[in-house]
């Protein structure tokens, strides 16, 4: 595969980084802040064995002006591109949020709207070149309004919501939505909470995606259990979710 | 709670990140995979968090033709043996878990089974980034901020964060261990085979059976040639764990009797190839295997002794004070290193596991009177008990450390609750 990879420098996205450099696909890493992509492409590159190089663009969620721009350098330093996927994303608590209109407006923003911008200049490109496979980390969270997850779960249901509908529409012209659903990883991301039952290692999630990405499985809960979690929570009733803290 | 591996619980609570940099701006101390078995990786009294630095754990670079590899604090062996051992590179000295990180090997100055050839980990690296404790990020090697960068090797992580490791890698012949083990009467009799083995192999160590009479196998090794060893890589061991604390009861004297017998038996005179991830680091197949000593937690004692015959006299002691030693594990040290509180120094290593008992501590201060007396030391990244007297008396470098420490960190600022108890850190 020829892969763009927004967010690859942390968590989910380096360990599915580095699975894909270890597995032989050719890898472009995309993000803002140039130092850190370049150590984390000589990470992938040492992991990947016989000198392979990983290059990177800058490319900032906050700006979407810059997404196209982006995806056409990847696309030059690998000769072409068939598979893109977004890692990236902002994250806060919810009483972090609560107290900050600022970074409510920003996470929306990013999480949802300028993800969307991104991953339409993806299709496009994608599209024009016959096809391929679109791969966007969402989250579980986005699978039914919580109250420990109100605005971050809200921009991933708007997201998730986004990806079924790309699937729907544009599967049969050749792009493979891949939409993942992970439930809690210890990642950077999540490092101040207290894991909760379940819990997954971002290189468990990263060989899920993979596996996800090689089937073109629309919708990809991991770890697996994830699925039959939230299962049981959407049916649950709407009086039994308003007494529950989960 | 947080503890060592040694499992004695003191208040204290991990903080992570993969932004090593920003983890370690405020942290009173860092940790990595959490092996040291005492209170090394333990915050001091007053402070609960640590700044855990397992998720930094890039390669930030590896140059084929030097072997010299650049890596985040937080990198494991395990990982970094399961990139490099297919590709033929070794790291020069390891210890005998995997599960320790870059920054921890240079915090304890590790040593390994190839003491008596290659020394410790520290005389491998090449240089060091640090968050100091005035918060600058300083890079140091043996030939720049030289003080500081020896200070570090075996300083506990106390001179500094240790954000960035690079060391050089060893080339080998083939991802093979041809190994050979031998029955031996006695400590002894192991001592002399220890020492008779050093010439020609550059891996040894011997197991002793402290209950059972004294009976040993000593155990050597060396990379396979690449026609004696088999075309395929070895495959990465499967592991099973320990999953509950078991009740205190399970390891006694007698169950440890039975334990060792089986071992002298089934594991003496043998030789062949054999899995390098089996030969050095035996025990990390079973995951949570300190849960077997139960509730009560246990140490690990281990000291070096300058004389061959001083290793009867110290197991004579360990019996007089009835000490049962469940594994009681024997190395050849050479040269004493650069590193300014580096442990190993020319002699014999003892290491004992000891569980934990009201007499655990007079027990401790027994040995570590002795180890005095022998003009030996004990190992800072295995001690719980150790009282502050008697390192002073062990250590004749100590106040040249302090001092590098202090000019670096005139106010303590980097302390771990091991820091407090040995060398008198304010608390």
């Amino acid at each position: 595969m020829k892969v763009a990879l927004l967010g690859g420098t942390k968590g989910i996205g380096r360990a599915l980084g580095r699975l894909l450099s270890e597995r032989g696909h050719s890898l472009c890493l995309l993000g803002r802040n140039l130092a850190e992509l370049e150590a984390s492409a000589q990470d992938m590159q040492v992991r990947a064995g016989e000198p392979r190089s990983v290059p990177i663009a800058a490319c900032d969620l906050h700006h979407p002006d810059g997404f196209a721009d982006a995806l056409a350098a990847a696309s030059d330093k690998l000769g072409g591109l068939d598979t893109v996927i977004v890692t990236a994303a902002l994250f806060a608590t919810q009483e972090e949020l609560e107290s900050n209109i600022a970074l409510t407006r920003d996470l929306v923003t990013v999480n949802f709207a300028n993800t969307v911008v991104f991953c339409e200049e993806a299709r496009k490109r994608l599209l024009r070149a016959g096809g391929g496979t679109l791969c966007v980390v969402s989250s579980v969270a986005g699978e039914r309004g919580r109250k420990p997850v109100i605005i971050y779960g809200a921009s991933k249901a708007g997201l998730s919501a986004y990806l079924e509908g790309l699937d729907h529409k544009f599967r049969a012209a050749g792009l493979k939505t891949v939409c993942v659903k992970p439930g809690f990883v210890k990642t950077g991301m999540t490092a101040g909470m207290a894991p909760p039952p379940f819990a997954g290692e971002p290189e468990g999630v990263a060989q899920d995606i993979l596996k996800g990405i090689e089937r073109g499985t629309p919708v990809v809960y991991t770890p697996g259990i994830w699925r039959y979690v939230m299962l049981a929570i959407r049916n649950l009733p709407r009086f039994v979710m308003r007494r529950i803290s989960f | 709670m947080l503890s060592g591996w040694g499992r004695l619980p003191r208040p204290g609570k991990e903080i992570f990140s993969e932004d090593l940099r920003a983890l370690s701006r405020n942290a009173v101390l860092s940790r990595g995979l959490g092996r040291s078995y005492g209170d090394s990786a333990l915050p001091p009294p007053g402070h609960l968090e640590v700044a855990t630095t397992t998720m930094a754990e890039r390669i930030l670079a590896f140059d084929e033709s030097t072997g010299v590899l650049r890596a985040e604090a937080g990198l494991s062996l395990r990982e970094l043996n399961r990139i490099f051992l297919p590709r033929c590179w070794f790291p020069p000295v390891t210890p005998g878990t995997q599960f320790v990180t870059m920054g921890g090997m240079v915090a304890a100055d590790v040593h390994g089974k190839n003491h008596h050839v290659d020394g410790t980990f520290g005389a491998h690296v090449k240089s060091l980034v640090l968050r100091v404790a005035d918060g600058r990020i300083v890079e140091c090697s043996p030939s720049s901020e030289a003080e500081l960068f020896w200070a570090t090797v075996g300083g506990m992580g106390l001179t500094g964060h240790i954000l960035e490791v690079e060391f050089k890698m060893h080339p080998i012949p083939s991802p093979w261990i041809f190994e050979e083990r031998l029955r031996l009467p006695d400590v002894d009799a192991l001592v002399a085979a220890l020492k008779d083995s050093a010439a020609d192999w550059p891996f040894t160590v011997g197991w002793l059976d402290c209950l059972g009479g004294g009976r040993a196998i000593l155990n050597r090794g060396r990379w396979a040639a690449k026609d004696e060893a088999p075309a395929s890589t070895p495959k990465p061991l499967g592991q099973i764990s320990v999953p509950f604390e078991l009740p205190n009861w399970v390891l006694n004297r007698w169950s440890m009797r039975v334990f060792n017998a089986l071992t002298y038996h089934a594991r003496g005179n043998v030789k062949g190839l054999i899995n390098p991830e089996a030969f050095f680091y035996p025990l990390d197949k079973l995951l949570h295997w300190n849960r077997i000593y139960g509730h009560r937690g246990f140490i690990q004692y281990q000291c070096v002794l300058p004389n061959a015959g001083g290793a009867r006299a110290f197991l004579e002691l360990l019996r007089k004070h009835r000490a049962a030693a469940f594994l009681c594990v024997i190395k050849d040290c050479a040269e004493q290193g650069q590193g300014l509180l580096s442990f190993p120094l020319p002699g014999i290593s003892i290491a004992l596991d000891l569980a934990v008992d009201e007499n655990t501590q007079g027990i401790v201060d027994h040995l570590n009177e002795a180890v005095v007396a022998d003009g030996g030391r004990i190992y800072l990244a295995k001690d719980a008990f150790t009282r502050a007297e008697h390192f002073e008396a062990m250590e004749p470098r100590l106040d040249a450390w302090k001092a590098v420490r202090q000019s670096w960190d005139p106010d303590l600022k980097i302390r771990s609750a091991q820091s407090v108890r040995v060398f008198g850190d304010p608390s």
